[in-house]
């Protein structure tokens, strides 16, 4: 899939977003919280590129900024090679019927007040350009497109499921017939059972209607059934990007290992497993740590480099299209994992003594 | 198999409604043992949360009908007097769930939350509940304890949060905790922490932990004994090796084959068609039948009871032990061939 799919379609160029925190009756700003910092990233046509990383790593940030929904603070962000980044929200309009988004929460991004054919039509409505008689007929299309059957187009979105629901995200998304859409965790609000369902529908819509896809997602196991590439942000920057089935099979940056390694495992040996255990939370984006913005919680980190100087994202030998900012990358996994463990006794949870915490 | 804390028999909640009524969790039945995780996985709407909601007296009688019951300590604990039951709930049972931030209120001290809890069952100087309050974060894994008592919860990450809870929760020796998908709202990275706390509470503690999931993974994980319940019912019920190694029920078989693993790429996930059915209006027979791609004869009218298996494992499906077997085997083919 990766050969075919060359050209790039958008582009992210040392992008930087961000958000200004302001407190008190004349609202100065306070600080900034750095949502995005200096992100470079490519997708290519044709491809499903994913971003992944825990909440406030900036993903959903960066997806808007790739929609112009935001305006970047600084960087270059090209659309089919034209610079998007400044353009006035009247230049972008014919831009947007290109890209289109599907959002997390089925529930919240439909309009309760508005039948199905309401919802799913109203991309015709703003971008014309197609006759009002056709419309009808588009709509039933897109809602068997999408696995609904063409009489639910009279009904509310509360007459529907969660899956079912997504279903109407995803024909609304795809009216405008447009090249790329952004996932927004399309299926971390459904059940499992369901979240299948909506996964291959993705998956078969991407080659029918020749799509790029930008999926964002905390859940790794779904990002390994979907995705492409896949790009590890910590902290609003990029700290790996490599096709998916090498970040899974051989992660080279301490943090995208302990991601992949906390995901818990259905071991049909019906073993237990030991995982790499990060310490403490991600920290806060208005004062990031010096140098390595990970090196807190890294069980690799090293005094006197990791604290103070900031990793580049640079090429893994012989295999360039592997990138990743770490001083001190994995070389082997997953035989690396027992380096990785940072075992309780080394690093103490403070634990209850077995006695030490009697009734009262 | 140790002591049983507690044991739950027919269990059934119904909530009369206009619509009808919801019968939100059917004739269910386990029993949890100290030192023990039992595993209580199922969608929305199968009933795992309502079951322990009744078990904790949390459900508002004028609108639910609870029968069957559970004993703990010798006594049957739903037909406690409300009172009574003040009086257990949060000393020998403790509860712990979904979000953290909803459960500490906002405006007070995390450290003033749980030394209230301490003097809620306790006739102990507000000193003392303070200083078992710290004691108790400390316990939990909180940097600092003794300072970070004195936050708010909107200083606290949800990591710590879910820590402060699970403090509260330890503060009178509970013996059995449940802990109502205590990790949903967290990242993986502290979700693996939070899990790993819970792991090292039982076995510090000696507690019983019913665990209460929508993901299958985290059961695999940390559950000694798994209960897979649909529509309100327990489909599967036993040790969590057999649930994992030789499923025996159609369901069981399709949450494993839907569910996304992070440790292969799927040539094709297998979902289960339909959605889950509503609880107005539970399928009669077997309430799995109509997504079921092994229903025959049977399914649609009789409801099949739980049986027990060789491997003391219980399922609730008409099909013969030898189809089972099989197909069961072939639901985790090609993940077991990655390995």
């Amino acid at each position: 899939m990766t050969a075919m799919a060359g050209h790039t379609l958008i582009e992210l160029e040392h992008v930087i977003k961000h958000f200004p925190v302001r407190h008190g009756v004349f609202s100065r700003a306070r600080g900034v919280v750095h949502a995005v910092d200096d992100v470079t990233l490519s997708v290519r046509k044709g491809e499903t590129l994913g971003i992944v990383g825990e909440s406030g790593c900036g993903k959903s940030t960066t997806a808007r900024l790739m929609l112009r929904l935001l305006d970047p603070t600084a960087g270059t962000i090209r659309f089919e090679g034209q610079d998007i980044s400044k353009l006035s929200q009247r230049r972008l309009r014919p831009l947007r019927k290109e890209m289109q988004m599907i959002f997390q929460d089925p529930y919240a991004s439909l309009n309760p007040r508005k039948t199905v054919e309401q919802i799913v039509s109203q991309p015709f409505a703003v971008h014309r350009g197609i006759k009002a008689r056709d419309v009808k007929l588009r709509v039933k299309r897109l809602l068997e497109t999408v696995g609904l059957s063409p009489e639910h187009s009279s009904r509310y979105p509360h007459e529907f499921s969660g899956g079912q629901r997504q279903r109407i995200g995803i024909a609304r998304a795809l009216a405008l017939q447009p090249k790329l859409i952004v996932c927004d965790e399309p299926v971390s609000a459904l059940d499992v059972s369901v979240q299948a369902q909506i996964l291959n529908l993705l998956r078969s819509l991407q080659v029918e209607f020749d799509l790029t896809y930008v999926f964002i997602s905390h859940d790794l196991s779904v990002m390994r059934q979907i995705c492409t590439r896949i790009a590890v942000m910590y902290l609003g920057r990029v700290v790996e990007l490599a096709d998916s089935e090498r970040i899974f099979e051989q992660p080279r940056h301490p943090y995208t290992a302990a991601l992949i390694s906390a995901v818990p495992r259905l071991s049909v040996n019906g073993d237990k497993r030991e995982r790499i255990v990060l310490r403490g939370d991600v920290p806060s984006p208005i004062d990031p740590p010096s140098g390595c913005v990970f090196h807190p919680r890294c069980p690799r980190s090293r005094a006197g480099r990791c604290d103070t100087v900031e990793p580049q994202l640079e090429p893994t030998p012989g295999e360039s299209s592997h990138i990743s900012a770490c001083h001190y990358p994995l070389e082997r996994w997953p035989e690396d994992q027992t380096e990785l463990l940072s075992p309780l006794d080394r690093s103490p949870d403070r634990v209850v003594e077995p006695g030490t915490t009697r009734p009262l | 198999m140790s002591e049983a804390l507690l044991d739950v028999r027919g269990l059934t909640v119904v909530f009369p409604t206009h619509e009808g009524d919801v019968r939100a969790v059917s004739d269910l039945s386990y029993t949890l043992h100290r030192g023990e995780t039992l595993g209580i996985v199922g969608e929305s709407g199968s009933g795992k949360t309502v079951s322990s909601l009744a078990l904790m007296g949390l459900l508002n009688l004028e609108s639910a009908h609870i029968s069957g019951e559970a004993v703990f300590g010798g006594q049957d604990i739903l037909s406690l007097s409300s009172d009574d039951m003040r009086a257990l709930r949060g000393k020998d049972i403790a509860m712990i769930f979904q979000d953290p931030f909803a459960c500490l209120h906002p405006m007070h001290r995390v450290g003033d939350q749980i030394a209230e809890a301490v003097t809620a069952h306790a006739k102990v100087s507000e000193k003392d509940a303070k200083k078992r309050a710290v004691e108790l974060l400390g316990a939990v894994g909180i940097p600092r304890a003794n300072e970070r008592a004195q936050d708010y919860p909107h200083q606290f990450s949800g990591g710590m949060r879910q820590r402060a809870m699970i403090a509260m929760a330890l503060v009178h020796n509970p013996s059995v905790l449940i802990a109502d998908e205590p990790t949903t709202a967290l990242d993986v990275t502290v979700q693996a922490q939070i899990l790993e706390l819970i792991e090292r509470v039982k076995r510090e503690f000696d507690i019983g932990v019913l665990l209460i999931t929508h993901d299958l993974g985290v059961i695999a994980e940390t559950a000694d004994t798994v209960l897979v319940m649909y529509a309100g019912r327990a489909m599967e019920h036993g040790p969590a090796r057999e649930i994992f190694t030789a499923p025996q029920h159609p369901y069981t078989w399709g949450l494993l084959r839907s569910m996304p693993t992070v440790e292969l790429r799927l040539t094709e996930l297998v979902a289960i068609e339909g959605t889950p059915p509503s609880l107005v209006a539970v399928p009669s027979g077997c309430a799995f039948h109509p997504r079921c791609p092994s229903r025959f004869g049977p399914c649609p009218t009789e409801l099949p009871a739980m049986r027990p298996l060789p491997g003391g494992h219980l399922d609730r499906c008409h099909l013969p032990a030898d189809v089972k077997r099989e197909a069961g085997a072939a639901s985790l083919a090609e993940r077991r061939a990655a390995r």
